[in-house]
């Protein structure tokens, strides 16, 4: 099954074949990263603009490194070095760096549907590395190849997100690719973070934490913001950890293999204790290791070949 | 000079005409109306199988002079305001400097003798510089030429202040318009909050935003025995609380735009920032009510919201985009074809709530109907005629329309400002 | 753009039987060639190279009793037409899973035809160690070189035309042992 997408903006409108297509590829590229040389010559010459308006660590240096064991130049981009603090346009931005003759932009930026404003006026490939709370397609690719690693599949496995759904570009990701693929995602959270209408994305949602961990094989924290207690989406952090945190005790309801995720970076103690984020149920570093593999395959898929370019 | 306007079907829900009738004009005034009239000194303009109505009067537009004039000006405004079949149109006060003393209204209403095509009517803010705190001196203003008030975009929050300035009002016998609106509740919102800001990752102004205000308003308005007018009125939960006051007698009158008629949130999986307004496009059910809420009758007024602004504002990432349709070439043409055509509403209900009532709101006696004595204001419109939405085509000097590309029936095709004609399509 | 899908077979230039002499025949050569057997190792180039490397290494093992161990390449990622291919090409997994440094390595695939595979695979295995040698086994030899690289081992020598199309069936995937040459009826 070819994957026919110029870019990758969200997952939303992925069908599951081209989801699956992505995930075998990434098998592919996962075993390049253990090699003595990590690299293969596929992409020699071509240019990637990680284009970052955001902080990120993480996603940044794993698009990077992806980047490299394909050969393919790389230019790092962030608002802090540029001229976007002088006010530059994101479209002059875009345009500028198109005429230096680059193939792909990788973009993170604050702002929902960033990429996708991106992609009508320019020619490069775009890969959405995060726009706002929207989308961040390649975080739930890894997420769901990880799960697939240690799982062996997607279908009917009990999924349970916890955390700030609202603001979490990784939750959006992953309801949409987890439902898609079959599995049963459970969102928990304050209802303040979790709202009703979540469910026409074909999810439940429990507000009780130890229940909704009864039968589960994936646990998914997400990091909580102390931005949002400022805002009074929940009382105090106190509060929030007696109710949402993820603790050896609460563990113990889930499956006896469930597994913990964690996108990063964890506020250790908060949503997540010390000693199930360093245990051997902890997927927390193969998240990291996966990324690489995955978003070579995502590179490839779309960078690769003639035919989008006839499509499109 | 004398004008006759032959054969035309005269639409006049004041006089609550619909008839094929002559109407005769002379210095600026309607001075005949009836079946066949003969002048050899005037000039013929025949009008069989055009619809005759009252000029239209916008009651929300923006005009952006004095201050912003790179996004529009009292004269590109009026421009697009009688290619869009408005004869009359009422500017909001949120311009730099703020319309809220006697020297700004003024200023205005002597650009506009200088320079406007349609008669414009200046809104003074309710509040200094519409900060909410101290009330603008509302007698005065309404001397120097103001026909209504309101802070428009930066609503009261004080209900103590509302309060003080419906009482107030009386004394000036104009309406206060409120752009009902929680900025608590909205936030940093910038679409609907529902299923699809979710989906799309954008902030959400939840319908709750605009329904407190409304509810808190009507309360005010029941208590002061003052009228108040709420301007684009978007949700169900408005409509509803609007119907129960007016069961309830309260003095309101309510407005809706074609743009929360015909588009829904929905609409904003292109991130267009075109569609990015405030109030947002709401939910497909607000939509719903807000026909059924035009054909009750309990929204009383077409009204743009005409917000025009610069490409290169809106050229950009969705939340930094200002909110804000550019409204007037577009309203009469959408209405006509989405509403009338449809049999949704009759020709004359259109007319009522794009003309009639909105000169009763502001008061305008002479306005809103044909009857001798009345000014020569009218709108021509071609029920049949086809037209295509084409932004470049705009008198606006703004662009930021979301109905770009559209095609539409019915079309205003002569437009008429004190017995002169101020637009006419070549090919009507 | 020729139609690929539609061709006309003009022979069938091998079967089952001459497959497998040919192989054996090569096999021999190969015990010949490499005094130090334990050192080799197979290297099948996706995808009939994987089946004929693991029938070569099964042949050595019934003539030498020893184990050849065969890993297989995909040169995908190697490739240097990428940027002209006019499909996606789905990239597989490369699974060696001995070292490949110091090693006799035997390279195999079906056809040789320009050379550009062979020195993908080639790259591709230098950087996964540095053997000691590569060598090479073809089953065909179609000729059209455009590198300078040459076959050790080669089943069959066939002169072809460039418009030609050299089949090679395996059982393992395709039901049958044969080799055909055909040529596209498409637009000329």
């Amino acid at each position: 099954m070819p994957f026919n997408q110029k870019h990758l903006l969200g997952i939303e409108h992925l069908s599951p074949s081209e989801i699956t297509t992505l995930l075998e590829a990434g098998e592919s590229f996962l075993e390049i990263s253990t090699r003595e040389v990590k690299k293969v010559p596929i992409f020699r010459g071509k240019t990637i603009v990680n284009l970052f308006f955001e902080p990120s660590t993480r996603t940044r240096s794993s698009f990077e490194l992806a980047a490299k064991r394909l050969s393919s130049d790389i230019l790092n981009f962030s608002s802090q070095s540029s001229s976007v603090v002088k006010g530059e346009s994101l479209k002059d931005t875009v345009r500028n760096l198109e005429a230096m003759n680059v193939d792909t932009l990788i973009i993170r930026h604050s702002c929902s549907g960033a990429p996708h404003y991106v992609t009508t006026f320019c020619q490069s490939h775009v890969i959405n590395a995060g726009d706002g709370p929207h989308e961040h397609p390649t975080q739930a690719l890894l997420d769901a190849f990880t799960i697939k690693q240690e799982k062996k599949k997607l279908e009917n496995l009990k999924v349970v997100i916890v955390g700030d759904i609202l603001h979490s570009r990784v939750a959006r990701s992953n309801i949409f690719l987890l439902t898609k693929l079959g599995a049963h995602v459970v969102l928990v959270g304050p209802p303040s973070l979790v709202p009703v209408e979540f469910k026409k994305f074909g999810v439940d949602i429990d507000y009780n934490l130890d229940r909704a961990l009864e039968k589960a094989d994936v646990i998914m924290m997400l990091r909580i913001q102390s931005e949002r207690q400022q805002k009074n989406y929940f009382p105090s952090i106190r509060e929030y950890i007696n109710l949402y945190s993820l603790n050896p005790k609460r563990y113990r309801r889930a499956k006896k293999d469930a597994i913990i995720m964690h996108p990063g970076p964890i506020n250790r103690g908060v949503e997540l204790s010390t000693d199930l984020a360093d245990s051997a149920k902890s997927m927390i570093l193969k998240q990291v290791e996966h990324g690489i593999a995955i978003r070579m395959a995502v590179l490839y898929l779309l960078m690769g070949g003639k035919e989008r370019e006839i499509i499109d | 000079m004398k004008l006759l306007i032959k054969n035309g079907r005269v639409i006049d829900p004041a006089s609550r005409t619909d008839e094929t009738l002559d109407i005769l004009i002379d210095r600026g005034k309607i001075t005949e109306v009836k079946d066949k009239i003969e002048d050899k000194d005037a000039r013929v303009l025949e009008a069989s199988r055009l619809v005759v109505a009252p000029g239209f009067i916008d009651m929300h537009t923006h005009l952006r002079e004095p201050g912003q004039e790179y996004k529009e000006t009292i004269k590109t405004g009026s421009r697009a305001a009688a290619k869009g079949g408005f004869t009359s149109i009422a500017c909001m006060p949120n311009t730099q400097p703020v319309n809220d003393n006697r020297g700004t209204t003024e200023y205005i209403l002597s650009q506009a003798k200088k320079s406007a095509v349609t008669n414009i009517f200046p809104i003074a803010a309710v509040s200094k510089e519409q900060k909410g705190k101290i009330l603008t001196d509302m007698a005065d203003i309404a001397e120097g030429g103001a026909v209504a008030f309101s802070d428009d975009g930066n609503p009261v929050a004080n209900s103590q202040i509302m309060r003080r300035a419906l009482e107030y009002s009386k004394i000036v016998d104009t309406p206060v318009i409120d752009h009902c609106e929680d900025k608590q509740l909205s936030e940093d919102g910038m679409m609907h909050e529902g299923y699809y800001s979710y989906l799309f990752g954008l902030k959400g102004i939840p319908s709750t935003s605009e329904e407190v205000m409304v509810s808190r308003n009507l309360s005010l308005a029941r208590k002061a025995e003052t009228p108040i007018h709420l301007a684009h009125i978007s949700t169900k939960g408005s409509v509803e609380f609007i119907q129960q006051a007016k069961e309830k007698k309260i003095p309101v009158t309510a407005e809706v735009t074609p743009h929360h008629l015909f588009l829904t949130d929905a609409s904003l999986k292109t991130y267009d920032p075109n569609l990015k307004v405030n109030p947002p496009l709401r939910s497909e059910e607000d939509v719903q009510s807000l026909m059924e809420g035009v054909k009750k009758g309990i929204l009383d007024v077409f009204a743009t919201d005409h917000a025009p602004h610069a490409f290169d504002e809106k050229d950009t990432e969705f939340d930094l985009a200002p909110f804000g349709i550019n409204g007037l070439e577009t309203a009469v043409s959408l209405i006509l074809d989405r509403l009338v055509k449809k049999n949704l509403i009759s020709i004359s209900r259109f007319v009522q709530m794009i003309s009639t009532t909105p000169a009763s709101i502001f008061k305008l006696e002479n306005k809103g109907n044909i009857s001798p004595g009345a000014d020569a204001d009218l709108t021509i419109l071609n029920l049949h005629k086809e037209i295509t939405v084409d932004v470049n085509q705009f008198e606006s000097k703004s662009r930021n329309s979301p109905f770009h590309g559209w095609k539409l029936r019915g079309a205003p095709v002569i437009t008429i400002v004190g017995g002169k004609i101020v637009y006419s399509l070549q090919k009507h | 753009m020729e139609d690929k899908t539609k061709e006309k077979v003009k022979a069938r230039v091998m079967d089952s039987r001459k497959i497998k002499r040919v192989l054996h025949r090569m096999t021999t050569e190969i015990i010949e060639h490499n005094r130090n057997l334990k050192n080799l190792v197979i290297v099948g180039i996706r995808t009939r190279g994987i089946y004929l490397g693991k029938r070569i290494s099964a042949q050595i093992k019934e003539m030498e009793n020893i184990e050849i161990p065969v890993g297989v390449l995909d040169i995908t990622l190697y490739r240097d037409d990428f940027s002209e291919l006019e499909s996606q090409h789905m990239v597989k997994k490369t699974e060696i899973n001995f070292s490949v440094a110091n090693k006799d390595i035997l390279l195999v695939d079906d056809v040789l035809f320009t050379g550009r595979t062979i020195r993908a695979a080639m790259d591709s295995i230098i950087d996964l160690g540095r053997p000691q040698t590569i060598q090479l086994l073809i089953l065909i030899d179609r000729g059209h070189r455009e590198l300078p690289i040459r076959a050790h081992y080669v089943g069959k020598f066939l002169p072809t035309s460039k418009r030609e199309i050299v089949h090679v069936r395996l059982k393992e995937i395709d039901d049958k042992d044969e080799v055909l040459i055909s040529e596209p009826t498409g637009i000329k």
